[in-house]
């Protein structure tokens, strides 16, 4: 048996490995070996990614041994309280409920017209600096930032703060220690602030939070730290490098990106397909089997690590004719770029309003933005766990 | 339920056949919003739970491919629906 190790790198910067889709052709479900030498099973079509994402008995817990963790620093989420990323049920769906209502569509679409301001206070600074402007440093993490320190009331100079231990842990080239430290920093830090919210509460998530779970003891001040720590972490990584990838696939396809900029109504199909098509939790989902599984036909045996890979899964011509075509105007919505079953992302609804808000602002304002260099010469985040670009020098 | 509302002389099923019946397992939720998003006229979410509830149980039929789109959607699988 050949050892295929995962995940492989990509020829294509804007395409799953070329490996993947060969797998998913070839309709198997390979083993594969990791970093850390363990062989999950490699799961690349839809249907199957589903059911990985959704069966019960395939546990989240990154404790268990012989979990197929996505890199050293994966190894660091255990070593604070839990979020709700590495709970299985009844605790998941206990401490989801929790907090549920601070992400509720009607929540997200109230703050729409925040982050419509974010960008456009952020493209102003942009559009009165220098050319060409880095459009991650200058936008992308800004605006993504500035969400964050909204919802949780935050100063808003913390943010370098946030960045910089968000980048550490989502490196998967430093080791556990060194993700734990930084983990370690952020979580003392949010905990603190809990503190002193809940002594002295106020209008944000932290205070309303503090005093309905941590006064009456339904939360502690550590799980309610990690899931501030969650918040931070996934809240602003995830949506800054869909906003700078984003970007420069739609300054790819200038047809595209110019029915953006005249039709603002374009903005939701071309988030949702950006999502599907970019797919940037790159490296997988991953979970334990805790019971034998059967996922559709192909059997897992308790014990054994299992990968959705669904960056190639969202491209599966089963599921999305001609997937790895892009084209905003496709009905992209049954995508899993925020995975599915019980863990499917919380703050999604925010997200995409996040997302809608900062492209069609971009594309209508900026309708001339192009990048300033070749695409060979952007650095691309091949090196974390979360798929981007480090810069993008563009133009205008 | 095959059968149920199969007979067609019969006034009252044939009046209940131009509806749908949809359910939602508020137990199974996770808040997703997929269903609000998709179908606005039957779910909503429970602005102090964030939990999703029924505006309607007997939407009207044409609404049938958002419901479908919606219980499709759900991450879930709290949604059932059928005529």
């Amino acid at each position: 048996m050949t050892d295929l190790f995962y995940p492989m790198a990509r020829q294509c910067p804007f395409a799953p490995p070329r490996e993947v889709a060969g797998i998913q052709a070839g309709g198997g479900v390979p083993r594969v070996t990791i970093w850390n030498g363990t062989r999950p099973w490699l799961f690349t079509r839809y249907d199957d990614a589903r059911v990985v994402l959704s069966d019960p008995r395939f546990s989240s817990d990154k404790g268990r041994p012989g979990y197929p963790l996505s890199s050293p620093a994966a190894g660091s989420e255990v070593t604070t309280d839990p979020t709700l990323l590495i709970m299985d049920n009844p605790d998941h769906d206990h401490y989801r409920r929790l907090v549920l209502s601070e992400f509720t569509v009607k929540r997200a679409e109230a703050l729409r017209p925040v982050v419509r301001g974010f960008a456009d206070h952020h493209i102003d600074r942009m559009l009165q600096g220098p050319r060409p402007a880095d459009l991650v440093t200058a936008l992308a993490l800004p605006v993504a930032l500035a969400v964050i320190c909204e919802l949780l009331e935050v100063p808003y100079e913390d943010r370098e703060f946030f960045r910089s231990r968000t980048h550490t842990m989502g490196s998967v080239e430093v080791t556990t220690e060194t993700a734990a430290a930084a983990r370690k920093e952020l979580q003392d830090y949010l905990v603190s602030l809990v503190e002193t919210r809940e002594r002295r509460p106020g209008d944000d998530f932290i205070s309303r939070m503090a005093v309905r779970h941590v006064r009456t003891g339904t939360m502690t001040t550590g799980l309610l730290g990690a899931m501030c720590l969650l918040l931070v972490t996934a809240g602003h990584d995830t949506a800054a490098n869909m906003m700078a990838l984003g970007t420069l696939v739609l300054l790819e396809h200038p047809d595209q990106f110019a029915a953006l900029a005249r039709d603002p109504g374009a903005a939701a199909g071309a988030t949702e397909e950006l999502l599907r098509h970019l797919t940037i939790v790159q490296r997988g989902i991953r979970r334990i089997a805790i019971e034998d599984v059967e996922v559709n036909g192909h059997p897992v045996r308790a014990g054994e690590g299992v990968i959705a890979a669904i960056n190639i899964a969202n491209r599966d011509p089963a599921k999305f004719t001609s997937g790895d075509d892009f084209d905003i105007t496709r009905d992209s919505r049954h995508h899993l770029a925020f995975g599915y079953g019980i863990h499917q992302c919380l703050g999604q609804a925010l997200a995409r309003v996040e997302l809608q808000e900062f492209y069609s602002a971009l594309a209508g304002r900026v309708p001339t933005l192009r990048t300033a260099v070749p695409v060979e010469e952007i650095r691309f985040r091949s090196d974390m766990a979360v798929y981007g670009v480090h810069q993008l020098p563009v133009t205008w | 339920m095959p059968g149920v509302f199969a007979n067609p002389v019969n006034p009252v099923n044939r009046e209940e056949r131009m509806t749908m019946k949809v359910s939602l397992d508020q137990e199974l939720c996770v808040g997703a919003g997929l269903c609000v998003l998709s179908a606005p006229e039957v779910f909503d979410q429970d602005e102090s739970s964030g939990v999703v509830t029924l505006l309607q149980e007997n939407p009207d039929p044409a609404l049938e491919p958002a419901v479908a789109e919606a219980a499709d959607l759900c991450p879930a699988r709290a949604i059932r629906y059928g005529s």
